[in-house]
C-alpha cells in the first residue's frame, strides 16, 4: 500500500516537470550572425502572434508572424537594441503584443491581484483560526450551582 | 443572516458577475494602439490603370478619409464590398484602398467584377505597410481625420449595422 502511494506520488512529481511540446517555426532566412539570430529569437519569443493569440511569433506559422519575424531580424541586424525592437512592434500593435504585459498603472490589478487575493484570503483564514482558538474563561459558579456540586460530591 | 456572514456570498456574486461578462467579450478584438496617432506616411504604388496610387501625405489635407485594407483572396472583403460601394456612392468621404498581398490581375478582376469603390488604391505587395498600420486581420477599415490622424478602426467585414452605428458616426465626429 505504502509503495503504491510513493510510486504514484513520484509519477505526479514527474508530470509536474514535463512541459508542453514546444514548436518553433523554421524560416529559410535567418541572420548569418549567430549572436544576433539568438537575440532575435529571444525577442520573437516575447512577442505575441496576433492571429493565433496564444502563440508567440517564434512558434507561429501564420503569415503575419512570418512577416513580423523578418521585421525583428531586420531591426536586430540594423543595430537596434532589444528594447528598441520591442518598442517598434508595440507602437503599432499596442502592449497587447507583448507576451508578458508591462508593469504600469493599467496593469496594476493584473500584477498585484493574485498576491492581494492571497493576502486577503490568508488574512481571513488567520482571523478565523484565531477566533476559534479563543479560550472561554471559566466563570465562578452561582450559589445554587455551588450547593448542587457540594450535594453531588458529598461522600455518602 | 448577519452582514458578516453575507461577505463570502457578496464576493462570490461579484466574481461570478465579472466572469459572466468575460464570457461575452471577444478576445479576438485587440484595442488599436494607433487611435489618435498620425497615420503612417508611406506611399504605395498604384494598380495599373488606376493611378496615382496612395500618397500618404494627402491624408493630412483637411478632408476625412476612409482607408480600407483588402485583397481579392479575402472572403470577408467580398462580404463588406456592397457596403463600401454604397458608401462610395453616397460621396460622403474619400475612399482609399490598400491592396494587401495580392496579385495585380486578381485585384483588378475583383474590382471589375464587384465594382471599384475606391478613389485611389495603393498596392502593398509585401504587407510591410499593413504592419505599419497595425493590421492583423483583413479586412480592416480606418477613418483618418483632416489632420491625418487615425480616429477610428474596425477589424473584420463591415456589415450594414457597423456602417450605420459605428462608421458613419465616426465619420461625422471626424469632420
Amino acid at each position: 500500500m505504502m509503495r503504491a502511494y510513493v510510486l504514484s506520488l513520484a509519477m505526479l512529481l514527474l508530470l509536474a516537470f514535463s512541459g508542453p511540446a514546444l514548436a518553433i517555426a523554421v524560416d529559410s532566412e535567418t541572420l548569418p550572425d549567430a549572436v544576433q539570430e539568438s537575440r532575435a529569437r529571444v525577442i520573437m519569443n516575447g512577442l505575441r502572434c496576433l492571429v493565433c493569440q496564444n502563440q508567440s511569433i517564434e512558434m507561429s506559422n501564420a503569415q503575419l508572424a512570418v512577416d513580423l519575424r523578418q521585421i525583428v531580424r531586420g531591426r536586430v541586424a540594423a543595430g537596434d537594441s532589444d528594447d528598441q525592437v520591442r518598442a517598434y512592434v508595440v507602437e503599432r500593435y499596442g502592449d497587447w503584443v507583448l507576451m508578458q504585459p508591462p508593469f504600469k498603472l493599467a496593469t496594476l490589478l493584473l500584477w498585484l491581484g493574485p498576491a492581494g487575493l492571497l493576502l486577503l484570503g490568508g488574512g481571513a483564514v488567520w482571523a478565523g483560526i484565531r477566533q476559534r482558538r479563543q479560550v472561554i474563561e471559566p466563570t465562578a459558579l452561582s450559589a445554587t450551582e455551588q450547593t448542587q456540586v457540594e450535594k453531588l460530591t458529598r461522600p455518602e | 443572516m448577519t452582514l458578516r456572514s453575507a461577505i463570502p456570498l457578496l464576493l462570490f456574486i461579484m466574481l461570478a458577475a465579472a466572469l459572466f461578462t468575460g464570457l461575452y467579450l471577444d478576445p479576438r478584438l485587440i484595442p488599436s494602439a494607433l487611435i489618435d496617432k498620425p497615420a503612417p506616411t508611406l506611399d504605395l504604388p498604384p494598380l495599373p490603370g488606376k493611378e496615382p496610387g496612395f500618397i500618404a501625405t494627402d491624408l493630412a489635407k483637411g478632408s476625412v478619409t476612409l482607408v480600407n485594407v483588402w485583397a481579392s483572396w479575402c472572403g470577408p472583403c467580398r462580404i463588406e464590398h456592397p457596403q463600401l460601394m454604397q458608401l462610395a456612392a453616397s460621396k460622403k468621404i474619400r475612399m482609399v484602398g490598400i491592396n494587401h498581398k495580392d496579385t495585380e490581375s486578381n485585384a483588378l478582376k475583383f474590382l471589375a467584377d464587384l465594382g471599384d469603390p475606391y478613389d485611389t488604391i495603393g498596392v502593398d505587395k509585401t504587407g510591410r505597410v499593413s504592419i505599419e498600420w497595425g493590421v492583423y486581420g483583413i479586412p480592416e477599415t480606418f477613418i483618418i481625420n483632416g489632420q491625418g490622424r487615425i480616429v477610428f478602426k474596425h477589424v473584420g467585414p463591415l456589415t450594414q449595422f457597423d456602417v450605420d452605428e459605428k462608421l458613419l458616426p465616426a465619420i461625422e465626429a471626424a469632420k
